[in-house]
């Protein structure tokens, strides 16, 4: 079953897959950065491979491995009605911590992609509300990194208001929405 | 211009800079500094705010008809009577119906992540436990799963047996909050103290195995903490006689009750595709109607070999939750009985002593006893490097752990998949239209457990 | 104390007034033990449960532990209408702004009874977006040790609370706004005011 992913994946995307290991039960796909939206989408819509469920989005720090690129991405993904797993990782540069967002593809990737914004600092272009989701606001550093210290606090005065969250195209829809029921 | 005074300006209203001193400033832990008596911050009061005044037009042109575009805004959270535990839904409020909503989480964030790399492997497991604290030993047995994955090993039957027994008693457990929570806040306390009463007798068969009634800490990296003590079979039987008679006071009570079915019928219902997407797992997945239950499709610990049904709704509404998590509570019990049947004999540890510790009579009295709990005890338990991604069904969904080992005796990365971060994600946009009073019974339903949501 | 004694047998002749009984159903004391002992008796919890100790804080109230027989029975989650809060559970740096927004909320007398090592020194959590105890920002009179503190444990702080109050000594809150006025007082002194 493994064979069959990562078959359908070097097929698909020949250039974007960069590595292929299978342990411990594990299919593991290195992939691209420029080409992973649409390995993802591909992996999503595939009628072969139908990894409709976004399990989880996360990365890891590969600093004290002295790993380049210094962070990996991790998409694990699931499929309903297959069963079959697989495991997707990008590598991102320090220098350049972007990578396109999954949210457009899976609605799930949403908050843990704002959880990797939050612990490593990685940005996902596209994603409709990057910002920091268990730090509080006030917070400086990026906590997973390894060159962050695990005890440096930061002190939080005032509660994020959360207005910053509503475009004002939302705030007129909000109030056109509004005035509508009551008008009823 | 009576308005003008009463609410805030734009120029007023707190931005979410800070106090230019205090900002910037590292507060190293350790040193407490004084007391802010008096210096407290200010926060967006609830009050009539109008969305207008954020894009700063005049307020004279709301004085004809202010009612007709005021909104008022409320914080549901993160300190709040409905015990569902710390997070914060910011709603816009029209009369009872929310027109937006946004949440906020991130107010038990306890660092587990960064805990994992600075302890080593046997000292995760408190850590653990307090992830989703409902249910503490059903986390337990993921982690312990995702590192015997990690290193290959096969835990004894016995440890498995104990392991699938209690972790269907902390299910139970996480259940009864769940159910019991819900129903407090829509306003039926008598079942809540119910569920309590349950809680507290598997609180003692807790503490009589492992010692600690919530956190008990009882799984390990190769088995369980030590054996169960020589009445637990008895324990578990009055357990298993006793705990349907409280779940059928509840049905009785709860399940054809008028007030109830009202308040949640056709509440928060969700289509399976929705579902799905938004990567739902556990009862309220299994409540929209899509039946994946990790100990079904991918079993593990004899999981296929038991006899037991995995619950599954239709519409996805709170009732629907209701339901499934009842007939859940109902299905493992059925499971602790069959598996306490055949409860085979023998070790609970793997017989390393570079894994498990040794036992204490070698430790004094042999010299590699000694240096094997002085080894573990120092350096840990050395997983070989890799990464592995291990999934158990814990009491919201699939819980997942996904660890990274340099080959140490410390976690290089540990990340926790939590199933309620999943979950609770889709809450913003799924609250518009629905009414205040509506959002305590979603929240109950939803089992939301911030120390899992946070990590 | 015999007070049924004396409304079923009320002492003396027909008629005459039960000069005997009064030392029996009459007592005299002072008014701040009075008050002292009806703030004690009828403590009102404002759970600010955050955590894992907020369901052993749930365990107490229960029928098996039951804290209305310590006199706290009215939980109330506003902090209009309590009088002790009781912090179960981790206080994080992002909750912190909500702890003191909701402790200055209280009415004096106002105590606060830190339950969990979470809550007392930041337990086991030495890591960047933990208080490391809330006294950073709030004045706590009794801090119960645990992880989490079994119910007896909860109890045995309330009471000692309940004895604290009882004796009449000033809360932690009222000491520290002494030492201040106190502080501020030789303040003033020494820029010669």
């Amino acid at each position: 079953m493994a064979q069959f992913v990562a078959d359908r994946l070097q097929e698909g995307f020949p250039d974007a897959v960069q590595r292929i290991l299978d342990e411990r039960g594990d299919l593991t796909v290195w992939v691209s950065r420029d080409r992973v939206h649409e390995l993802l989408a591909f992996c999503k819509h595939d009628d072969g491979l139908r990894f409709d469920f976004c399990m989880d989005v996360t990365a890891v720090d590969y600093l004290s491995l002295g790993g380049d690129p210094r962070f990996a991405v991790v998409y694990h993904l699931y499929s309903l009605t297959t069963g079959k797993r697989v495991r997707i990782k990008v590598g991102v540069p320090e220098e350049d911590p972007v990578v396109a967002t999954a949210t457009d593809v899976w609605k799930a990737a949403d908050w843990f992609e704002r959880e990797v914004y939050d612990m490593f600092g990685i940005r996902f272009e596209g994603h409709p509300n990057m910002k920091r989701i268990l730090c509080h606001h006030d917070f400086q550093g990026h906590a997973l990194r390894k060159d962050y210290p695990a005890d440096l606090r930061w002190r939080l005065v005032r509660p994020d208001d959360l207005v910053n969250e509503i475009s004002p195209e939302e705030m007129e829809r909000i109030r056109a929405g509004a005035e509508r029921a009551l008008s009823d | 211009m009576v308005f003008k005074d009463a609410v805030i300006t734009p120029e007023e209203m707190p931005r979410t800079t800070p106090v230019p001193e205090q900002h910037g400033q590292p507060h190293p832990t350790g040193t407490a500094p004084a007391a802010h008596v008096g210096a407290h911050p200010v926060v967006p009061r609830a009050g009539r705010v109008s969305i207008e005044r954020f894009a700063g037009e005049e307020l004279d042109e709301l004085t004809e008809d202010p009612l007709a575009e005021e909104l008022l805004v409320i914080n549901i959270g993160p300190s709040h009577p409905a015990m569902h535990g710390t997070f914060r839904i910011k709603c816009w409020l029209d009369g009872e119906t929310i027109v937006k909503a946004i949440p906020e989480i991130g107010y038990l964030h306890r660092c587990f992540e960064k805990m994992s790399e600075t302890h080593r492997w046997q000292e995760i497991f408190p850590y653990t436990d307090r992830l989703n604290y409902m249910s503490p030993f059903l986390n337990n047995v993921g982690f312990a799963l995702a590192v015997e994955k990690l290193m290959g090993i096969e835990i004894p039957p016995r440890a498995q047996r104990i392991r699938v027994i209690l972790g269907e008693l902390s299910r139970v457990m996480d259940h009864f909050v769940c159910i019991g929570t819900n129903l407090v806040d829509l306003g039926a306390l008598t079942n809540f103290w119910y569920f309590f009463r349950g809680r507290e007798e598997i609180y003692s068969l807790l503490e009589h195995v492992s010692g600690a009634r919530m956190m008990v800490a009882y799984g390990r990296v190769g088995g369980l903490m030590r054996d169960v003590h020589d009445t637990f079979d008895e324990e578990v039987r009055g357990l298993l006689e006793t705990l349907p008679r409280y779940i059928d006071d509840v049905d009785r009570l709860i399940t054809k009750n008028r007030i109830f079915v009202d308040r949640t019928r056709g509440v928060h219902a969700i289509s399976k595709e929705e579902a799905v997407d938004w990567g739902w797992t556990g009862p309220c997945l299994r409540a929209a109607g899509v039946p994946y239950d990790v100990r079904r499709a991918h079993p593990y610990y004899d999981y296929d070999q038991f006899d037991w049904q995995v619950p599954v709704g239709t519409t996805g509404d709170v009732y629907d939750r209701y339901l499934v998590r009842m007939e859940e509570i109902r299905q493992s019990l059925k499971i602790v009985e069959q598996a306490l049947g055949d409860l085979p004999d023998g070790p609970v540890n793997v017989d390393d002593w570079g894994i498990a510790p040794p036992p204490k009579a070698a430790v004094y009295n042999t010299i590699e006893g000694m240096v094997a709990h002085f080894k573990l005890t120092f350096e840990g338990i050395q997983v070989p490097a890799g990464e592995v991604y291990s999934y158990t069904e814990g009491g919201n969904g699939e819980l997942g752990f996904y660890l990274v080992s340099d080959g140490g005796g410390r976690p290089y990365r540990v990340h926790c998949r939590a199933p309620c971060f999943a979950i609770y994600q889709n809450i913003g946009p799924t609250l518009e239209g629905c009414m205040v009073s509506d959002v305590v019974a979603i929240m109950g339903s939803l089992n939301v457990i911030a120390g899992e949501l946070d990590r | 104390m015999g007070l049924k004694d004396d409304l079923v047998h009320p002492g003396g002749e027909p008629g005459g007034w039960p000069v005997e009984e009064t030392p029996k159903s009459v007592f005299t004391t002072r008014l701040e033990k009075m008050v002292n002992w009806a703030r004690a008796g009828s403590l009102w919890p404002l759970p600010f449960g955050t955590a894992c100790c907020a369901i052993e804080f749930m365990s107490v109230v229960s029928a098996h532990y039951d804290l209305a027989r310590f006199g706290a029975e009215v939980v109330r989650f506003s902090p209009r209408q309590s009088d002790m809060m009781i912090v179960a559970g981790t206080v994080v740096d992002k909750q912190a702004p909500i702890l003191k927004l909701i402790y200055e909320q209280m009415c004096e007398p106002k105590w606060v009874i830190s339950m969990g090592v979470c809550a007392s020194s930041g337990g086991f959590y030495r890591a960047y977006h933990v208080m490391q105890g809330i006294d950073e920002l709030v004045p706590v009179d009794i801090y119960i040790a645990g992880c989490p503190p079994t119910p007896e444990g909860l109890i045995y702080g309330i009471i000692k609370l309940q004895e604290k109050i009882q004796r009449g000594e000033p809360s932690r809150f009222q000491e520290i706004r002494a030492e201040r006025r106190a502080a501020e007082a030789e303040r003033h002194e020494l820029v010669g005011a």
